[in-house]
């Protein structure tokens, strides 16, 4: 892409499966991975006569989403049917809103790498979010001549966040995404879990030189992940800009994504032609958000990670960067301030070791916070002891790997290991003596000004003292014994 | 005095002093259907077995001193009401295999009141009619004159009660289905209001006009069953959360006082010479009973033949398109490609009348045609709902005629479906205005029944039975019986 004269316009839309336990109209449940049909009721199934009666929590986590985009939310919304005949769609039409939906127009900052080492911020508008249900899957695997039906998702609720087209590179795309399921998962309304569906986003996007109005854009459903989304955007981008520079029109369609080739593919084309057929849903009052009801759910929203990170850089006196890492989900955030509240340790001391050795050794194992081997109680317990002199930090690693293999509490661990720092002044100078005494060459060159080598006379005595030492005593009796 | 001629007050006195059991008013009933029925083809499915079962149980619990005002009375079900374990056609080839897992709301309040079902009457196909001439189980005789219609969608309903083939029988009105039906056959028909009584388990023709009630021969019978009908349902979010008045109750008061308005548009042209005189007299009588009389106006009532043939086909279109032959109904056989699925399956299981319903409300709700047609309607809906405000703010009840006259003959307007849509011109509004409304019997024309209509404000369904109770203390036409089915 000559970037001088081309600009991309990119709009995202984004289905995020609401945490209810039943559905968004029926109290069928919504687990994920049941056996086909065995959570659709009467009216996930369509049955005739069966009518829809709104999920409280579903509306709930809709305003809450709202809330924290700063985005008004209607109070009086409605919901209409959108028609279209296809077998996953029991009813012939889905429940959607349309012309009043929950939330309006609200805005979501994201932060970009300037690619020295630099951020830049950026704000991207929300233009609409609305609740609808979730449709059923086809199943076309394991069938020669036929497509199985699988209604269990049938009826999940769902909100579609409608961005504005202010996106304008793949990375800002992916940069908004990452910011928006952190946010939808932080508030406690979706799982975020892209590869079961929970998370899905369809891309709009267009190409324009620089200063014309809008060009005509693709749409691309689907795609489950960031990595895809960057992707499919990029190529999207590219295949749009070679169509028109060979003298080819863009065509209003509908793309999906192959993860396998990298490429968007035209999959239907004519999409002006569908008439959706929208009108208020007669089964379905409209809903009515009393400022009561909006002003309780304010109350409850958590705190969102801009807030947070911010708390934790005044209150802990953090980096920007490690505000950044330990706020960004709202469980390794608890992690840390329980780390915090038990060992009585110094707050960054404490960041570098959830940040840095935690998250690292997590990492390796391919486990998360949820499932980290290392509770908050027990890495505090741990950091108790640097913070009492019991162990010195160094130790204190090879605590930390003992825990993580499963093999106890700090305490236990130290006293098997015989850990304990060594903080009696004579066993310390008895092992430095020894030290000087077996080195006499290095000792001379030292006395003569060779001040680097007080670090290998760190090292030795360490050793000597199977890294038990306290560093801060060791440090200051071995320039004592240096000096002569 | 013949078991069938008992309202249903002596029914359950009798049956609670042991003069007959639940059982041998069920076979009395099923007896009659067996004699009466071929003629008038007013059920789908008679139920014997269940019913006597149900008969059973109801004797087990008069004996044991419980029960209901309602236990052990037998009563048919609309076709469209959601059945457990008993087929529901909604009058439709689509459904003519449907056994829906699920009893509709009204079935189960009314099983549990201890009524037992005789069986599923017939209807217009998915209540789309005026003269049960579309059912796919072919359409229902007049026992008034069994060449004539006895009105739709509901006429198996009224064919049924009028026969005495059931002491009563549910209904459901979405322009006009069960007044129509109930003024063309002798009978008491009450739509209440929008939201008194749940539409769950009800397959849905309109969803916003749709509504249940009853078809009875008295007002006080009618009063009796829709009492225990009504009441919030939260499986309907349209179902009104608001306490059931006692409708029993509430006959017997005098009505001096009552004002009634006479809408200057029903009485316009169109109104056939003998019905006019049947109704003129009715409001004689309701003067004499101490009520006063004015003229009211309600001035968009003209318009709500157009409004109501955009909006029922709307919703209709849409309620309709689960009918797919995917899960249940209908499928076609030998279908290759989805699509064909589809169009097979819809066009052999729907009927004419559905099909060009669908087709206009698919069409009203197009793209570029919305605003024209949809959206339009509903302002003028709007519109007839505030005349019906304004003339509240005036009057206690409405009155006019139900229909334009008498019965017509099988056949005579069949294949004329505007002809046919102009049959409903008085009862809609209440339909598209949410008031309860009902029909009573007026007298005869040409030895065939006449209709009066009255409409209550909103929740006044206690007020408008016991008027329409008062008239019939001081009337008898509701107690003749059709020649032939004594």
């Amino acid at each position: 892409m000559s970037s001088t004269t081309w600009e991309a316009v990119i709009g995202l839309e984004v289905h995020c499966q609401l945490m209810t336990k039943s559905k968004i109209f029926s109290g069928a449940a919504t687990a994920y991975g049941a056996e086909p049909n065995t959570q659709a009721d009467g009216v996930t199934l369509g049955f005739p006569g069966v009518l829809p009666v709104l999920n409280g929590d579903a509306l709930r986590m809709a305003v809450t989403f709202g809330l924290a985009v700063g985005a008004e939310v209607a109070e009086r919304c409605v919901f209409a049917r959108k028609h279209y005949f296809y077998p996953d769609l029991p009813k012939g039409y889905q429940i959607s809103q349309f012309e009043l939906p929950i939330v309006g127009k609200g805005k979501l900052d994201i932060e970009l790498d300037d690619g020295h080492g630099g951020v830049i911020h950026k704000t991207i508008g929300i233009t609409r979010a609305h609740m609808e249900e979730d449709a059923g899957k086809s199943l076309h695997e394991n069938y020669s001549d036929a497509t199985g039906i699988d209604l269990n998702r049938a009826g999940t609720p769902l909100i579609e966040i409608v961005s504005e087209p202010d996106i304008r590179t793949a990375q800002e795309a992916v940069a908004y995404l990452k910011k928006l399921h952190q946010l939808v998962v932080y508030l406690g309304i979706c799982d975020g879990n892209m590869q079961e569906g929970s998370f899905r986003c369809d891309a709009n996007v267009s190409v324009r030189r620089k200063g014309e109005p809008f060009g005509t854009r693709t749409e691309t459903k689907n795609v489950n992940s960031f990595r895809y989304v960057e992707k499919a955007i990029e190529f999207e981008i590219d295949r749009q800009i070679r169509e028109i520079e060979s003298g080819g029109e863009i065509i209003q369609e509908t793309r999906l994504f192959n993860p396998d080739t990298g490429e968007t593919k035209s999959m239907r084309v004519k999409e002006n032609s569908n008439d959706y057929r929208y009108f208020p849903d007669p089964d379905l009052l409209p809903i009515v958000c009393t400022p009561e009801y909006i002003a309780d759910i304010r109350g409850k929203l958590p705190e969102l990670p801009e807030a947070k990170r911010a708390r934790f850089e005044k209150d802990y006196g953090l980096s920007a960067y490690d505000a950044r890492t330990l706020t960004s989900s709202r469980e390794l955030a608890a992690y840390y301030e329980a780390v915090v509240k038990a060992s009585g340790a110094e707050a960054k001391l404490c960041a570098n070791w959830v940040a840095t050795d935690l998250l690292g050794a997590l990492n390796k194992i391919g486990k998360d916070i949820d499932t980290s081997p290392i509770s908050s109680d027990a890495l505090a317990g741990m950091l108790k002891r640097i913070v009492d002199k019991t162990i010195s930090g160094k130790i204190a690693k090879e605590v930390f790997e003992a825990m993580l293999a499963g093999e106890g509490d700090a305490d236990t661990i130290i006293k098997a290991k015989g850990l304990v720092q060594i903080t009696d002044e004579s066993a310390i100078v008895k092992a430095i003596e020894d030290v000087i005494a077996k080195n006499p060459g290095q000792l001379a060159e030292y006395r003569s000004g060779k001040d680097k080598l007080f670090g290998f006379f760190v090292g030795q005595a360490m050793k000597a003292t199977q890294g038990k030492a306290n560093p801060d005593v060791l440090n200051r009796l071995l320039k004592e014994k240096l000096a002569g | 005095m013949s078991l069938h001629e008992l309202s249903l007050r002596e029914l359950g006195e009798g049956l609670r002093a042991k003069k007959f059991s639940s059982r041998e008013l069920t076979q009395h009933y099923l007896g009659r259907i067996g004699r009466h029925d071929p003629a008038l083809n007013s059920y789908i499915t008679v139920t014997a077995d269940r019913a006597l079962a149900q008969a059973d149980a109801a004797d087990a619990r008069l004996a044991a001193g419980q029960g209901s005002a309602l236990t052990g009375i037998p009563l048919a079900q609309k076709d469209i009401f959601c059945t457990s374990g008993v087929r529901t056609s909604c009058g439709s080839k689509m459904l003519d295999k449907f056994i829906a897992p699920y009893d509709a709301t009204i079935v189960r309040k009314l099983d549990g009141a201890g009524m037992v079902m005789l069986g599923k009457a017939n209807m217009d196909e998915f209540a789309m009619g005026s003269s049960n001439e579309t059912s796919f189980y072919g359409p229902v005789k007049n026992p008034w004159d069994v060449e004539r219609v006895p009105g739709g969608s509901s006429g198996g309903s009224v064919a049924a009660v009028a026969a005495g083939l059931a002491p009563v029988a549910t209904a459901t009105d979405t322009g006009g289905s069960i007044r129509q039906p109930a003024a063309l056959t002798n009978l008491t028909g009450i739509k209440p209001t929008y939201g008194r009584v749940s539409r769950y388990g009800m397959i849905a023709f309109a969803s916003s006009l749709d509504q249940a009630g009853v078809v009875a021969r008295s007002a006080e019978d009618a009063a009796v069953v829709l009492q225990a009908m009504s009441g919030f349902d939260p499986l309907d979010s349209t179902s009104v959360e608001r306490p059931v008045d006692d409708y029993v109750g509430a006959l017997g008061a005098s009505i001096r006082g009552l004002r009634i308005g006479l809408p200057k548009e029903y009485f316009a042209e169109g109104l056939d010479p003998g019905a006019r005189a049947c109704i003129e007299a009715a409001v004689k009588v309701f003067e004499g009973l101490g009520a006063s009389v004015r003229e009211v106006s309600l001035p968009n009532a003209p318009l709500s033949v157009p409004t109501y043939y955009v909006v029922a086909p709307a919703e209709a279109s849409s309620n309709l398109a689960r009918f797919d032959g995917v899960r249940y109904g209908h499928r076609a056989e030998g279908v290759h490609t989805l699509e064909e699925l589809y169009k097979r399956s819809r066009g052999e299981g729907f009927g004419a009348e559905v099909q060009r319903r669908i087709m206009i409300g698919t069409y009203v709700l197009s793209h570029g045609y919305y605003d024209a047609y949809y959206l339009k309607a509903q302002k003028v809906r709007r519109l007839i709902y505030d005349d019906f405000r304004r003339a509240f703010g005036e009057v206690d009840l409405i009155l006019g005629p139900t229909a334009q006259s008498v019965a017509i003959k099988l056949g005579d307007k069949s294949d004329d479906p505007v002809a046919m849509y102009l049959n409903d011109i008085y009862t809609i509004a209440a339909n598209l205005a949410g008031i309860p409304a009902m029909s009573l019997p007026a007298g005869f024309h040409q030895d065939l029944p006449i209709g009066l209509q009255l409409m209550g404000n909103f929740f006044d369904e206690g007020r408008m039975l016991n008027a329409a109770h008062q008239y019939q203390q001081a009337t008898d036409f509701h107690k003749r019986w059709p020649k032939g089915f004594a």
